[in-house]
């Protein structure tokens, strides 16, 4: 433990799997304390045990505002603070293209991924307010930069995500709140999330994608969480952040 | 001026503003226009100044079967159904923190999920026909952030990548359709100037927002954005596909 995150509260939804877990475990590595939130109790608790006393887990539905209420004020009540929410909670779903999407798929992945992610932003603004400052690390996707006709509402979802964190990122600077907003835009990823089962010929040509000839994993992504949750990136704000291993570079 | 000679369009949000504009615009290099719009009374008077190559219907792009409903309207009146340029907006005022759930849930219904079923319907009708091109309304807002804008920047945003997953899939399927977003920055249109008129210091704000313009350069008005939304429906813009064009007077290039 080199000590980044000494003295830090951080909030992290979705952090029962992938980028979520993975930022979470990275934060307190670096001496964070954390809550872990997600609507997955089993592997939620799994986190928290991985976590070794530095964190514990929290149920908490990020399409709703109360649940939100709630998670703010448990680490309030546990840690005394917030400084850093890492908005990880997301969904993918099958079938999102233009023609297949039907208005519960398109209404769930708004709600959770977007909607959820200005929920959080607004709750944590109040609690990092009264700790004078703070960092929200949105988790967007090259799908906020890039498009795919296999995530049609994925993508939008993304895309406001990407320019709700410059909303933020320009609201808490003009406020004069110290609270910096950044968007992280990870590539293709190993995770439980995605990319969806495919054959291997459809697996080779997403990989390919990646200048870095692989698809990213939770380090990845949260190697950068811990950076953007850090003083170390007390001039970055309203940004988006590609970790995607090339894929908008090419 | 572009041609859209034999062109049918459907425009929503027609009844004032860019909307307005594009319509007009459109019949004038040719097409023939369905007008639709919440205000149908309005997106009757507009299209009765156009003339015989208008027709007007009341649409409210947050209702998939009044989308279904102007897109039947439109292929009965005019045969087909070419061109579609979602032009309805709302904008209103809100940060990250003073928004209400019943704001950000509007805007979104709006101008993203409106959006979207404009593109569902469009894609469902011109996939059968053959062809055709979708012109998605984004913004600015869909570039760079606002702080008073948080729900129309997260809508703008949506709607600029919405539009790219519809022009991949439309070439993944052999479909022919086409479809790009605008970004518009100010444009003195009747929702700009709602807008001011209810902010809480309306001369400031317009100062503001006049700012936005760069010196030196003409006030936006909704036929600088029409034009470029005719050609993007026009055939001249054939290899056009997926892109987002700004139109802001260069505000945003620095």
């Amino acid at each position: 433990m080199s000590g980044r995150l000494r003295n830090k509260v951080a909030l992290v939804t979705g952090a029962a799997s992938g980028l979520g877990r993975q930022s979470a475990l990275r934060m307190a590595e670096e001496g964070a304390l954390v809550c872990l939130a997600d609507i997955d109790d089993k592997r939620g608790r799994e986190s928290e045990r991985m976590l070794a006393g530095r964190g514990f887990y929290l149920h908490h539905d990020v399409t709703c505002e109360r649940s939100w209420q709630a998670a703010v004020a448990a680490t309030l009540d546990r840690f005394g603070k917030l400084q850093v929410l890492v908005n990880g909670a997301g969904i993918a779903r099958d079938g999102d293209d233009i023609e297949a999407c039907d208005d519960d798929r398109w209404q769930a992945i708004l709600d959770v991924n977007l909607t959820g992610t200005w929920l959080g932003c607004r709750q944590a603004i109040a609690a990092m307010r009264r700790a004078g400052g703070g960092s929200i690390v949105n988790l967007c996707s090259v799908l906020g930069l890039r498009g795919s006709a296999a995530a049609m509402a994925y993508s939008a979802s993304k895309g406001g995500v990407r320019l709700l964190t410059k909303s933020v990122a320009l609201y808490c600077g003009r406020a004069g709140l110290d609270i910096r907003c950044n968007a992280i835009c990870p590539g293709y990823m190993a995770t439980p999330m995605g990319p969806p089962a495919a054959g291997a010929e459809e697996s080779r040509r997403l990989i390919a994608k990646h200048a870095l000839g692989r698809l990213g994993d939770g380090d990845d992504v949260a190697h950068m969480a811990v950076y953007l949750a850090s003083d170390e990136s007390r001039f970055v704000t309203g940004a988006d952040l590609p970790v995607d291993g090339g894929y908008t570079a090419g | 001026m572009a041609h859209c000679e034999g062109k049918v369009a459907l425009v929503s949000g027609a009844a004032s503003g860019i909307g307005a504009a594009t319509a007009r615009l459109l019949a004038g290099a040719g097409a023939r226009v369905m007008l639709a719009d919440i205000d149908a009374d309005a997106a009757a008077a507009a299209a009765a100044e156009i003339g015989p190559a208008a027709a007007a219907i009341a649409l409210d792009v947050r209702a998939q079967p009044s989308w279904d409903a102007a897109a039947a309207a439109t292929v009965a009146a005019f045969g087909a159904w070419d061109v579609l340029v979602n032009c309805a907006g709302i904008l209103r005022r809100g940060t990250v923190e003073d928004t209400s759930l019943a704001a950000w849930r509007e805007t979104l219904a709006v101008n993203l999920t409106g959006t979207w079923r404009g593109c569902r319907a469009a894609v469902a009708h011109m996939g059968r026909q053959g062809g055709g091109a979708i012109v998605n309304l984004s913004s600015v807002s869909g570039m760079v952030g606002d702080a008073d804008l948080a729900a129309y920047d997260a809508s703008k945003g949506g709607v600029r990548l919405l539009t790219k997953s519809v022009a991949l899939h439309c070439l993944e399927r052999r479909l022919a359709i086409r479809c790009n977003s605008v970004h518009p920055g100010v444009i003195w249109t009747p929702m700009v100037e709602n807008y001011l008129a209810a902010s809480p210091d309306p001369e400031a704000e317009r100062a503001l927002w006049q700012g936005y313009t760069p010196a030196g350069v003409a006030p936006g008005r909704a036929e600088d954005v029409a034009r470029p939304i005719v050609f993007l429906a026009s055939d001249e813009a054939r290899f056009v596909n997926g892109a987002e064009l700004t139109i802001d007077g260069g505000g945003t290039a620095e």
